[in-house]
């Protein structure tokens, strides 16, 4: 029996209502409807009143996250889209991330962000926030890329005493398959080498890692062993995990979906330039989508997004520097 | 009933006809002299503190601004008195100072954060009326406006879901310029569609800010927001202590009843500049001297005489008690340290995690 990226996001829910009285889910279009992607089918059945379905207010939904914390629950916000956290980026940002370190109350808040473009889905349903709320302090960024990750990342991250912005790919969500949710449980803050390699380090998150994954595999015939790190989480960031890479590697891709400027891949390329700059055999390259909104038409779109074409080409570029 | 309509106003380019919701008599409230006496004494309290503060900002003793709710006192500490810490919850906002002394909050919290003590709420990482106890029911605003509206209902839902909301309120305070956000309509909105025990104070001080009302809204009375959100409008002269303590304590009492959210609309004039940096020149003297430009503190003063519920003499004690206890809470937060950079934990997550 398989499981998908999206059954493990609904799984790790039921475990976590079950398990602990102080969760409760809380979005639109959630409790009897079971959300725009059915990650919470039938969970309002099995938990009355606990998975409750809110107004079209973003804002609103996560002030109300923020109060029912203080008051010692641990809400679950599922966004309808990522897109959509834009309206409640003031309570995200200046509310739930400055809270811990403004009053000494930390603030266990989880919000569920289905991220990352779709064919067809256009400029406003096709975000990848993670770089956005990685900026600002008091904020943890996850950015799972396995089913066993959406599981035990979502129930870890839930644990947390701090806001967490978890960031789940909906083109995973069908497409993402394993055998179980029971894969290799690493902490929050610890990269994967979802791939190992020796010639270059490729360090992605979330769904470009397995378009990563695929572009290294293209260039094996070729005769180049290409390392792919798989994040996990963009903050904390595991800087150690990815020198360690570098370090038997000697050149670097950096791989995200957002936009360009800024943000996740930047990041990385910063932090082993400035503490690694000597294990590096070629420039740091970055691989991110176009500088343009997420165009709507399929073939723009595919344009648009870095996929396992342009990453290959990218590393071909960078493995004969 | 006296003192619901700003007389001195009509006519002028910034009036605003006060339409009043149904409104209580505050018959009842004489008897009920030990709160009345309560609300004044948390007024006077936050005047004379507010008043110091004032003087240390001009003497250049405050870390950063200072910003006084003077003409504000009888709404926000009527507020604050009908509420029960320990039980309900109250986000404050600006211009509560009154309203905090009369929920609880120690003068040591005010003096500590405006005077930049490790030891105050906010150890110097926020300062000035950013400063709450949100594990003792008080909320820690934050600059943006509105937001505290679906804090405060958030809190009453967790209540409720944990099965001990009981007869809790929970309730905020906010201005005329708050109304106009976005977070201000997602806020009451929810608040409204969960019908939780929820209490909104907007206090319409004229200004947000420089800019007046006639640039804020377009309704006659704010109070008129009320029925589209559909929940309890009340509206009422905020100079007057009798009428104000009434319709504020009405509207907890309704939400209480479990009646639902209360919005009530208290019509005042700042007495202060936005803060104590701002000179306020462009409120116009026709204003200041008009009806709204009373001082709460003078009405109540005058009325609590009337009804025989203070004396005077009583209430030169408290002037020269509450003085006294101001200058202590100073001279104590100005012994204390100030925040260290050099052991301060940079840490804005409480996990410590082994990758930053």
């Amino acid at each position: 029996m398989s499981v998908t990226y999206i059954d493990a996001i609904r799984e790790a829910q039921l475990k976590l209502l079950q398990d602990d009285p102080r969760v409760f889910i809380y979005g639109q279009d959630i409790s009897t409807f079971g959300g725009a992607f059915k990650a919470t089918k039938g969970l309002a059945d099995l938990f009355p009143g606990r998975v409750a379905d809110s107004p079209i207010s973003e804002d609103a939904m996560v002030g109300m996250a923020v109060g029912a914390a203080i008051e010692g629950m641990r809400p679950i916000i599922e966004m309808q889209f990522a897109d959509f956290s834009s309206v409640a980026f003031n309570q995200i940002v200046n509310q739930a991330g400055t809270h811990y370190y403004r009053t000494g109350v930390p603030m266990p808040i989880t919000i569920r962000m289905p991220s990352g473009g779709t064919a067809g889905s256009g400029p406003f349903h096709s975000q990848s926030m993670e770089g956005v709320y990685a900026q600002y302090p008091g904020l943890v960024v996850l950015t799972p890329a396995t089913v066993s990750d959406a599981y035990h990342m979502l129930i870890d991250g839930v644990a947390l005493d701090d806001p967490v912005i978890y960031c789940e790919h909906k083109y995973l969500y069908r497409w993402l398959k394993a055998e179980s949710m029971a894969g290799e449980r690493l902490p929050i803050g610890k990269a994967r080498i979802a791939r190992p390699g020796r010639h270059a380090t490729v360090v992605a998150y979330s769904a470009m890692v397995h378009e990563s994954v695929r572009a290294a595999e293209d260039l094996r015939n070729e005769g180049w062993e290409v390392e792919v790190v798989d994040l996990r989480s963009v903050k904390p960031l595991d800087t150690e995990t990815v020198l360690e890479s570098v370090a038997r590697t000697g050149r670097l891709l950096a791989v995200g979906e957002s936009f360009p400027w800024g943000g996740a891949t930047a990041e990385v390329v910063s932090r082993v330039v400035q503490d690694g700059f000597h294990l590096l055999d070629a420039p740091p390259m970055r691989v991110n989508a176009r500088d343009t909104p997420v165009p709507y038409h399929p073939k723009l779109w595919s344009a648009h997004r870095p996929g396992q074409d342009l990453i290959r080409e990218t590393l071909r570029q960078l493995l004969v520097y | 009933m006296p003192g619901n309509s700003f007389a001195g106003l009509e006519g002028g380019s910034y009036n605003r006809r006060v339409q009043l919701a149904t409104q209580p008599k505050p018959a009842g409230l004489a008897g009920n002299t030990e709160f009345l006496r309560k609300v004044y004494q948390a007024m006077l309290r936050a005047r004379i503190l507010e008043n110091k503060m004032s003087s240390l900002y001009k003497a250049g003793k405050i870390v950063g601004g200072v910003y006084l709710g003077r003409g504000q006192e009888a709404v926000s500490a009527a507020l604050g008195a009908s509420l029960v810490k320990g039980k309900d919850f109250f986000a404050p906002l600006i211009r509560d100072q009154a309203g905090r002394t009369a929920f609880g909050e120690p003068l040591l919290d005010c003096t500590r954060t405006y005077l930049g003590s490790v030891l105050g709420p906010t150890r110097g990482r926020d300062g000035n009326v950013h400063r709450g106890r949100p594990k003792e029911g008080m909320p820690t605003m934050i600059s943006h406006l509105g937001v505290q509206l679906s804090v405060v209902a958030g809190m009453l839902f967790a209540k409720r879901l944990q099965g001990t909301l009981g007869d809790r309120v929970g309730a905020t305070c906010l201005g005329d310029g708050a109304t106009s956000t976005g977070s201000f309509h997602e806020g009451l909105n929810f608040a409204a569609v969960e019908r939780l025990p929820f209490v909104l104070v907007v206090t319409n001080n004229q200004y947000a800010y420089s800019t007046p009302n006639t640039s804020q809204f377009a309704c006659a009375d704010l109070v008129e927001k009320a029925r589209g959100y559909g929940v309890g409008g009340l509206s009422v002269d905020g100079t007057d202590f009798l009428a104000t303590v009434s319709v504020v304590g009405e509207a907890v009492r309704r939400a209480r009843a479990g009646e639902g959210p209360q919005l009530v609309v208290a019509h005042v004039l700042r007495l202060s500049g936005h803060g104590e940096h701002d000179d306020a020149s462009y409120v116009p003297q026709e204003m200041r001297s008009s009806h709204c430009g009373r001082d709460c503190m003078d009405v109540a003063r005058t009325q609590l005489l009337e009804l025989g519920a203070v004396t005077v003499d009583e209430i030169a004690g408290w002037e020269e008690q509450y003085a006294e206890e101001v200058q202590q809470a100073v001279a104590q937060a100005q012994q204390e340290p100030q925040p260290d950079p050099d052991t301060e934990d940079w840490m804005a997550v409480s996990t410590h995690f082994p990758a930053r």
